[in-house]
């Protein structure tokens, strides 16, 4: 079973997206939104965890919020895919489930 | 018998605040969160303007995902809100240009004060938290 889990939270400021990693099944596909977008950028503190999080789910960004945060696509880790609205309707559709992790 | 005249309206300039002795304190502004995620951000800087009008030695200090609302290049089109970033760049005529970032947040986010829209005075936590005690009134965010 597929799921789609998003998560709106900065990794600076909350758990939701350890806990959501510690839980999510590897082929599991992330979805980062809101201020979740801030984990996809290179050179922080968690890049880490996120390179290490590629190896067993898809990652995507939301890409109005990535900009709204004036942060350029550019500096994404390597292997995260954005997303417009669109798309995360499309990523909804195509997933049996979608846990948010707030 | 006779009304004495009403007195005369105060002149304009009753209110300067050089007429007698005035009150400044320190305040410091706390910003530690995150733009457009929650309210906190947008909110802080309508009390920041609010008070600068007040005449007070202001400071603002942004500390863990509050240096995310410095951030240049915002741009809030696709997510229709209101980008208040441009904002910041106004506070300095308002009196207030003591804005302060804390250097460990900075660098834990991959960011530099290059990265940031308006000059700040980047501090490292120690010299940051001296600047905390110093205050008399500190506002959190």
């Amino acid at each position: 079973m597929a799921v789609l889990h998003t998560v709106n939270k900065s990794p600076f400021e909350r758990d939701s997206l350890a806990t959501c990693l510690r839980l999510a099944r590897p082929g599991s596909t992330l979805l980062l939104i809101e201020d979740g977008i801030y984990a996809a950028l290179r050179g922080t503190a968690v890049e880490e965890t996120l390179c290490a999080a590629l190896g067993s789910h898809e990652i995507r960004v939301l890409e109005p919020d990535l900009l709204a945060r004036g942060m350029d696509p550019a500096g994404l880790i390597e292997g995260i895919e954005r997303v417009d609205y669109g798309g995360f309707v499309d990523l909804a559709a195509a997933h049996d489930s979608v846990q948010a992790w707030l | 018998m006779s009304k004495a005249p009403p007195p005369p309206p105060p002149p304009p300039d009753d209110f300067d605040d050089d007429e007698g002795p005035e009150i400044v304190k320190r305040f410091l502004y706390v910003n530690r969160r995150a733009p457009y995620g929650s309210i906190y951000a947008l909110e802080a800087l309508e009390v920041v303007l609010i008070g600068a009008a007040f005449d007070q030695d202001v400071s603002v200090a942004f500390i863990g995902d509050g240096v995310y609302q410095l951030k240049k290049g915002q741009d809030t089109a696709g997510v229709e809100m209101k980008n208040f970033s441009p904002t910041y760049r106004a506070l300095e005529m308002y009196d207030v240009e003591k804005l302060y970032v804390e250097r460990e947040s900075l660098v834990a986010r991959g960011l530099t004060a290059e990265d940031l829209i308006v000059p700040v005075e980047v501090l490292d936590s120690d010299a940051l938290g001296a600047v905390m005690e110093q205050q008399d009134v500190v506002l959190s965010f």
